[in-house]
């Protein structure tokens, strides 16, 4: 057996660690997949099975999605400033500027 | 669940209010709670009883073997997977030696007074190694993972066909039991098989693994197929199935993964009887014992304890 990272035999085309998937499940009741963490799989039929045994175990989940996560492109925290400060002082952005009526339910 | 509407909102999201997949263990003091257990007509109490202990004990053994996995597989998610699949046939093995204690409560061994320990746990834990009725197939050590990779797939592929006949079982109880278990076996089986062609098609060193573990386990696979008398008489009562009947179509579609990975039936005789015998008559493998002695110790130290 050989241990998480080591290559069987150096030398070898053989990648050291399977390639890290991230993994989203929707709920019977949610509406969209949710992130719920990673995992490492040997390829993407595997990153869904690997997904069901660790991620939907008590029955959280009626669809997984694994998607490799060398393809998600994310921003940088770099930008944190550029991208999002501007948005914090928009307040009136938020539909919050309103009566609320009392006999609309749900609000 | 009726009641505090409030509070049950917060499961309802794990739920998703469909309780059907409840339809065992809601009750961990009893399995079989609120299922009738009376033997149909025509039907031998004591052969029903025999055959649930056979497959009961193929489940619980294999499930012991495949726990041995937990901490030690090769990744951590081939851990839990392998964790999920002991697991499900040990909820098998539980409902099924349940079932054999209530068709036929005198195969139960005899505890202390006041023992806490239910009838399933008893048949688990307290019977010994003569009395176990599954196939010396789920015996042996695990090996390594290809070995077990090679031993699930047969054994999945096995036991998937025989609940697959089970769902028609002239007793409920057996039915209601093989209709569960036929969802787990098919993702076992699609698990082994998944590994087993990744192994054939993966290195040099993984594929001669693979024929190496396949190589080991194969002797012992006729004896899935060999009927026992208890099978005859279960088969023809309409609650069993013989297990001969399926040999051809587990044979098909072992061949098609075999194909699929480019590697040879094999052609190894048989593992012999002992006098005539085979794990269905009692007589195991010399793992058995030592399998049986780590399962059994911590239960049989402590007769009346409550867990």
């Amino acid at each position: 057996m050989t241990v998480r990272g080591e290559t069987s035999q150096p030398g070898r085309s053989v990648q050291d660690e399977w390639p890290l998937y991230e993994i989203f499940v929707r709920g019977k009741r949610g509406l969209n997949h949710v992130h719920v963490g990673s995992l490492h799989a040997a390829d993407d039929e595997m990153a869904v099975r690997h997904a069901r045994d660790v991620y939907t175990r008590r029955n959280e989940g009626v669809s997984i999605w694994a998607v490799r996560a060398d393809l998600v492109v994310a921003s940088s925290p770099d930008e944190k400033d550029p991208l999002f400060a501007p948005a914090g002082d928009k307040v009136y952005r938020h539909p919050t500027f309103y009566a609320i009526p009392d006999n609309v339910p749900h609000l | 669940m009726s009641s505090a509407p409030e509070h049950d909102a917060d499961h309802h999201g794990l739920a998703g209010g469909d309780h059907s997949q409840w339809a065992f263990g809601t009750d961990f003091e009893d399995p079989l709670a609120g299922v009738d257990t009376s033997i149909p007509d025509g039907v031998d109490a004591h052969a029903l009883a025999q055959y649930c202990l056979m497959l009961g004990d193929d489940a619980l053994i294999s499930s012991h073997r495949l726990s041995e996995w937990a901490s030690n597989a090769p990744d951590l998610e081939d851990d839990i997977a392998l964790a999920n699949i002991a697991l499900d046939l040990l909820g098998q093995a539980r409902l099924l030696l349940a079932r054999a204690a209530a068709a036929d409560p005198t195969l139960v061994p005899l505890l202390p007074p006041g023992s806490p320990v239910p009838p399933e746990d008893a048949l688990a834990f307290f019977r010994d190694e003569s009395a176990f009725r599954n196939v010396r197939f789920v015996e042996p050590v695990n090996g390594d993972f290809a070995v077990t990779i090679a031993r699930l797939l047969i054994f999945s592929t096995y036991r998937l066909a025989v609940l697959q006949r089970l769902v028609c079982s002239a007793d409920t109880v057996l039915s209601a039991i093989a209709a569960k278990g036929v969802k787990e076996l098919a993702y076992h089986r699609d698990y082994a098989g998944r590994w087993f062609l990744t192994l054939a098609r993966g290195t040099e060193e993984s594929r001669r693994r693979l024929v190496a573990g396949l190589t080991l386990v194969w002797p012992l696979h006729d004896e899935l197929f060999r009927t026992h008398a208890v099978e005859r008489v279960v088969d023809g009562q309409g609650i069993g199935v013989d297990p001969a009947v399926l040999a051809d179509e587990v044979g098909v579609l072992l061949e098609q993964v075999f194909s699929l990975s480019g590697i040879d039936r094999p052609t190894l005789p048989a593992m012999g009887l002992v006098s005539g015998r085979s794990g269905r008559d009692g007589r195991h493998t010399e793992a058995m014992g030592r399998l049986l002695a780590e399962m059994q110790v911590v239960a049989r130290a402590h007769p009346t304890g409550r867990w």
